[in-house]
This record gives structure tokens, C-alpha cells and sequence, in this order.
């Protein structure tokens, strides 16, 4: 959990807002931060939380997540995190060596037309157990969206998934949703863009999206001292309409990350 | 050609559930313990990483290792995007598997270009006198001629273009001479050789394609010998380096290079790779020609998929010759990716302006830069016909 993010994003752990819809992307950068971000500052705010993690193992987050003051270990344990290992169980499902459980939630990985019905169901099941017994809202996050579309799942399919996420957990629950999407090319604007790119999915999800932060790399190319610009997007609600927009620079640290103005870096001031 | 799967077959007991890291024994359980490193792992030719703490392997070239934050992890998956010939990543995978040899891993070589004999045949020889070699370079660093005109230069510190690690983790290599047979036949080396494997198709082939014979293989090999930590009867932990060769190139069967569809059997793949690598003490080096692949968004994909990523552009005799900046290097090194395991942001290097040249012995990688220019006649002379034009012109605008 970062600071500086929580003032930017006027919230702390224990003024967790409900119903969002966080859409986490990035383009030449690493969005991954973000991720660890808003684990923590969830499971510190006392919520119920369902990870997916598509791309890395338990244990890289567990330790990353030590660094940032949360016990992974220990909230599984406890049960206020339920870790989806979808990476770690891809390869048995693969060699048919998995439970059926498994083999049932993961069938995205070896049916012809790859559905994630059986994912979505498993997910809110987790969910809605917790919802009964604790007054904080349950959050659900995803690691990264994107990966499924490399897996073979269709644009639509991942769509399908995120709305019934949307409507279940955040309308019907009062939870949260937090997803990652990355980018697999360096171009935005292409007019050959096809229906099955990552940029397709990430326009959808941005006109769902209720807060959006948008990771760049810089356009004048690396640089040592800022690893890229982030965008934040909020949807305009109630009386004002007008939604805002926000942009800063950010630098990666080895425990938190510092944001600040463009062009107000301390390399350059 | 499997040298070690007939033997491990036959002592292949039933494989128990207990990790090979870090679990005590029972039998001596005390309240007090002392708290040393025996419990870690420790395996000849890996060190814990300086930054994360992860257990690393050296890919063979010292300033690649530099380059990519120390070395590869234990765990991941190094991708190489192949120069227009592949002979630079060839002679990457060639280093990448002498140093695994040197350290006593174990060895995997898939291929369906050459041979893996042929490949295993190139490997380059250790330099015998490398201690003193490394003595060599370290002296000419420490001498210090003294500066008979500008000597308030002298205190400046030396620029130093090879990247070279602080300490002495891997091993030298001479590229001309090839690695000897004795030490060839102590290793343990497996190898998958596509044309000379019976495939039969299985349920995996419709969603692996081709490539799921290599998978299945990489999954036996991983599990019976005790990679994955669970078969306790193979106590002594090794290191597996996996080294897949061309993927996606035609020769395996692979459509991927000019097919426009963007889900393929390579990214799936590549995918459930990176799930066996990760449970596993193995480091898979794979290299891809990706000049070949028309499809951008596949070519994105796979450097997602994989932890690092790194490319390599050879210059043809043209290039290096028109452009000064180019004319001592054979390529540019460009690392794509850099991956973040187990840290919230990685070390981060000054400059992303890599260059290799090969030395008639050696690969290195250094910082580019452009060589004082030395030679008296050209630079002075289009000086003198550049700056008259430029006077001239100026005069003209602010003639007033």
C-alpha cells in the first residue's frame, strides 16, 4: 500500500469505498505495482478478498506483499484471502492430473471454445460465503485479464466475465473489482486494429470501468529516474458529471512508489 | 539419447510428499535452533541474488549476466529473439550451456534445426589459465600510467564500457576451442530431437499443436528426476537448464510466423512452461525467430508470457561501415523485458544502449558509445566547408 497513492485517490483503509470498478492498464511500462497496491490496501482494510492470479505464483506475491507489511500466508489462513493458483494449476490441468474441481474451473484451458463460466462461478461462490459474517465489502482481483486473451479466449468471453463480475460483485454485493489489463503492442491508434487485440478489451472496459489508472512508459524513451506516467480517470457521479483527470509521474522503489507533477522529478529539480 | 533416464527409471521409487527445501525433520525437533544457512539450498553454480534474494545461475557471458540484473532466476524463462542468422543466439545458447556444464547441471536440449549432438559438439572449452585471465583484467584496471599533459584528468575515474559484474560468479570461455569429451560425458545431458521422436497424437495435441510432445517430455523429465521437489528418494538437488531451440520456425511445424490468427499454440505453451518452470528448480532459455513472425500482437504476447526478454540485432558489413557509432560492434542487444520476481521494481540499469561484438574468443556486451574520432583529415574538412555556409546564411537573416 502506498501513501502517496491513497492521497491521490482520497481513501485510506478505513474509508473503503464501494460498488468500484478499478481498471488497471499499462502500455512499454509494468502495471504490476498497482496490483500489490490495491491487494494490500484491501486486505488491511479488513475486506474479503478473491485474487486470480493468472501470471505469477503464490509466492512471489506473498513476498512482495511482505515487503509492503501484509502476511499473505496468514490471511489465507485466516480465510479473508482466497487465492485462485490459475497458474500453478494450468500445467495439471494440462496433463489431466488435477482434481475435477479444477479441471472444471479452469476448462478455459483445453475446451475449443474457452468459456469462463465455470471461473465466474467458483469466483463469486468464495465471495458471497464471506458476504454473511463481516461488514466490510468483498474485493475481487485479476492478474491480468490479458493473459486469457493469449490462452485463446475470445475478447467477448473476457467481457462476459468482467460484466457478471460487475454486476454481481459490485451491484449485488457492494464489493469492488479490480482488474489489470496489459497491452501487447506499442501502437494505440492503429486502423487495422482487430477484433482480438488487448486494445479492444481495454476500450470496453474502460466505458465500464468507474476509476481507471493508465500506466505509460515515458515517450522520450527510459530514463533511470521515472519509469513511466500514470493516468487517473474518475467517472463523474451524482451532481458533477464532469469526470476528472489527473496525471503524474511515478518512480518504482524497493518498498513503495513515489509520485509526483510531470516534469517535478528530484533527478530534475 | 536420454544418458540418465534409464537409470533414474529403475531407481524410480515411490515419490513422497515432502519438498525438498527448507522442511525440517522431524526427528530433531528442539524449541532451539540454531539459525544458520544449511537449511537453504545450496547447489554449485547458483548464489542467492543481491537485490531479491532469489536463488540466480549465470547465463555463461558475464556482462549478460550484468545486464539482466545479476542472472537468471531459478524459475523463469529467458526469451531470445534471434538475430537475422542466429549465429550470435546460438553462440548465447552454446555459452549458456557450457557454464551448466561447468557447474554440473543437468542439461536439456530440444531442437528440430540440427542435431542436438551437433549443438552439444560446439560447446566452447573453459580457459584453462582463467584465474589468471581474471587477474589480467583486474590488473589493467588498477594501472595507472601517469598523464604527462592534461594531468587533471588523471583523477578521474577510468569509463568503463564492458559491463562486468563485481564478483567472479561464472566462468570464462575461449569460443574457438570446443569443450572437451571427458567433461562432456560426465554431464548429464537429455535431449529432444523432433524428426527422430515417434509422436503420437495425444489429448493435448489439439491445444498444443505441435509442441505437445516437447511439453510432455519436459514434464517426465522435470518429475522423475526430482526437480519439482517431490520424488525425496533423489536427494541431491540439481539445477536443470532447458534449452529450447527456434521456436516457432517452420521446422517444428509451426504455423505462427504467417498465420494471422492471435491465439497459437506457441503462447499456449510458452504459458504452461512457465507453470512447470516455476515449481520447478529448472531455467529454460528458448530462443524465437521473431524477424519471421508477421503478427505484432503475438510477438508482444510471447514477451508477456515469458520472464525475460531480450533481443538481438546483428549489423550487416554495410551498416557497420556507414555508421561510425556501429563500427566496432557485430549487433545491438536490446532487453525488452526484465522481470520483477519476488520485488516490487527491479535494478535498473543506466543506460538501455547495449552493443555486443565477438572477439576472436569471447562474447561481450558493452555500453555503446562513439570512439574519440582519431583520424585528422575528414572531420576537419567538413568543418571547414560547413562553417563558411553557415555564416553566410546567418548574415543574411540578421542583415538589418
Amino acid at each position: 500500500m502506498f501513501a502517496d497513492l491513497n492521497s491521490i485517490l482520497n481513501t485510506s483503509p478505513d474509508d473503503v469505498r464501494q460498488r468500484e470498478f478499478i481498471l488497471l492498464s499499462d502500455r512499454k511500462a509494468d502495471a504490476s505495482f498497482l496490483i500489490h497496491h490495491f491487494l494490500s490496501f484491501y486486505l488491511k482494510a479488513g475486506c474479503k478478498v478473491c485474487f486470480v492470479g493468472l501470471v505469477q505464483s503464490f509466492s512471489h506475491y506473498s513476498a512482495v506483499a511482505q515487503r509492503l507489511g501484509v502476511n499473505l500466508v496468514q490471511a489465507r489462513q485466516k480465510g479473508q484471502l482466497v487465492f485462485v493458483e490459475a497458474l500453478k494449476a494450468s500445467a495439471a490441468v494440462m496433463f489431466s492430473e488435477s482434481t475435477d474441481d479444477a479441471a472444471q474451473m479452469f476448462d478455459y484451458l483445453r475446451s475449443p471454445v474457452p468459456e469462463l463460466r465455470a471461473l465466474f462461478e467458483s469466483v463469486c461462490a468464495s465471495l458471497i460465503q464471506a458476504e454473511a459474517d463481516s461488514s466490510a465489502p468483498p474485493v475481487l482481483i485479476v492478474d491480468d485479464v490479458s493473459v486469457l486473451l493469449s490462452l485463446g479466449v475470445s475478447v467477448r468471453a473476457v467481457l462476459d466475465f468482467t460484466h457478471y463480475c460487475q454486476a454481481n460483485i459490485c451491484s449485488r454485493l457492494q464489493g469492488c473489482v479490480v482488474t489489470l489489463v496489459r497491452c501487447d503492442d506499442d501502437d494505440e491508434d492503429e486502423d487495422e486494429d482487430d477484433d482480438e487485440s488487448s486494445n479492444r478489451l481495454l476500450r470496453a472496459l474502460s466505458h465500464q470501468c468507474t476509476l481507471s489508472l493508465r500506466v505509460e512508459g515515458l515517450q522520450t524513451g527510459y530514463c533511470r529516474d521515472i519509469h513511466g506516467q500514470v493516468e487517473i480517470w474518475w467517472r463523474g457521479t451524482g451532481e458533477d458529471v464532469q469526470s476528472q483527470r489527473r496525471l503524474f509521474q511515478y518512480k518504482v522503489y524497493d518498498k513503495s512508489v513515489s509520485f509526483f507533477a510531470p516534469g517535478t522529478s528530484s533527478a530534475v529539480l | 539419447m536420454n544418458f540418465e533416464l534409464a537409470n533414474v527409471k529403475s531407481s524410480m521409487a515411490v515419490p513422497m510428499q515432502s519438498a525438498a527445501k527448507g522442511t525440517r525433520l522431524s526427528g530433531n525437533v528442539t524449541s532451539f535452533q540454531k539459525k544458520n544457512r544449511s537449511k537453504l539450498i545450496q547447489i554449485p553454480g547458483t548464489k542467492p541474488s543481491v537485490h531479491t534474494g532469489q536463488l540466480i545461475i549465470s547465463s555463461g557471458v558475464p556482462s549478460l549476466d550484468c545486464a539482466l540484473g545479476g542472472g537468471l532466476a531459478v524459475g523463469s524463462l529467458l526469451l531470445i529473439g534471434e538475430d537475422e542468422f542466429d549465429s550470435y543466439s546460438r553462440a548465447l545458447l552454446q555459452y549458456f550451456l557450457a557454464e551448466g556444464i561447468m557447474s554440473g547441471h543437468e542439461l536439456f536440449i530440444a531442437s528440430a534445426q540440427d542435431h542436438p549432438e551437433e549443438i552439444i559438439k560446439e560447446i566452447p572449452s573453459p580457459l584453462q589459465d582463467e584465474e589468471t585471465e581474471f587477474k589480467t583484467i583486474s590488473q589493467t584496471l588498477d594501472q595507472q600510467d601517469t598523464m604527462k599533459i592534461a594531468w587533471r584528468y588523471q583523477n578521474l575515474p577510468k569509463v568503463q564500457t564492458v559491463l562486468s559484474p563485481s564478483s567472479h560468479f561464472c566462468h570464462y570461455y575461449d569460443l574457438a576451442k570446443h569443450m572437451g569429451q571427458d567433461r562432456l560425458q560426465n554431464a548429464k545431458i537429455h535431449t529432444f530431437y523432433l524428426p527422430e521422436e515417434q509422436i503420437a497424437p495425444t489429448s493435448l495435441s489439439d491445444v498444443l499443436g505441435p509442441y505437445s510432445a516437447l511439453l510432455h517430455s519436459i514434464q517426465l523429465l522435470i518429475k522423475q528426476n526430482g526437480f519439482d521437489g517431490s520424488n525425496s528418494q533423489l536427494k541431491t538437488c540439481n539445477v536443470l537448464r532447458l534449452v529450447l531451440h527456434s521456436l516457432g520456425s517452420t521446422l517444428w511445424g509451426d504455423d505462427v510466423c504467417v498465420s494471422q490468427a492471435h491465439n497459437h499454440a506457441l503462447l499456449m505453451f510458452l504459458y504452461v512452461l512457465r507453470a512447470l518452470l516455476r515449481s520447478s528448480l529448472s531455467v529454460a532459455v528458448v530462443t524465437v525467430p521473431t524477424r519471421l513472425i508477421r503478427n505484432k500482437t503475438i510477438r508482444g504476447r510471447m514477451i508477456r508470457l515469458s520472464d525475460t526478454a531480450i533481443t538481438l540485432q546483428s549489423f550487416s558489413d554495410a551498416e557497420r561501415n556507414n555508421n561510425p557509432l556501429y563500427k566496432d560492434y557485430h549487433g545491438l542487444l536490446h532487453v525488452v523485458q526484465v522481470p520483477q520476481l519476488n520485488c516490487l521494481g527491479c535494478e535498473v540499469p543506466d543506460t538501455k544502449d547495449l552493443a555486443f561484438r565477438v572477439k576472436r574468443k569471447q562474447f561481450t556486451i558493452e555500453r555503446m558509445f562513439l570512439p574519440p574520432d582519431l583520424s585528422e583529415s575528414v572531420s576537419r574538412v567538413s568543418k571547414a566547408q560547413i562553417t563558411p555556409v553557415c555564416t553566410s546564411d546567418g548574415n543574411k537573416h540578421l542583415d538589418y
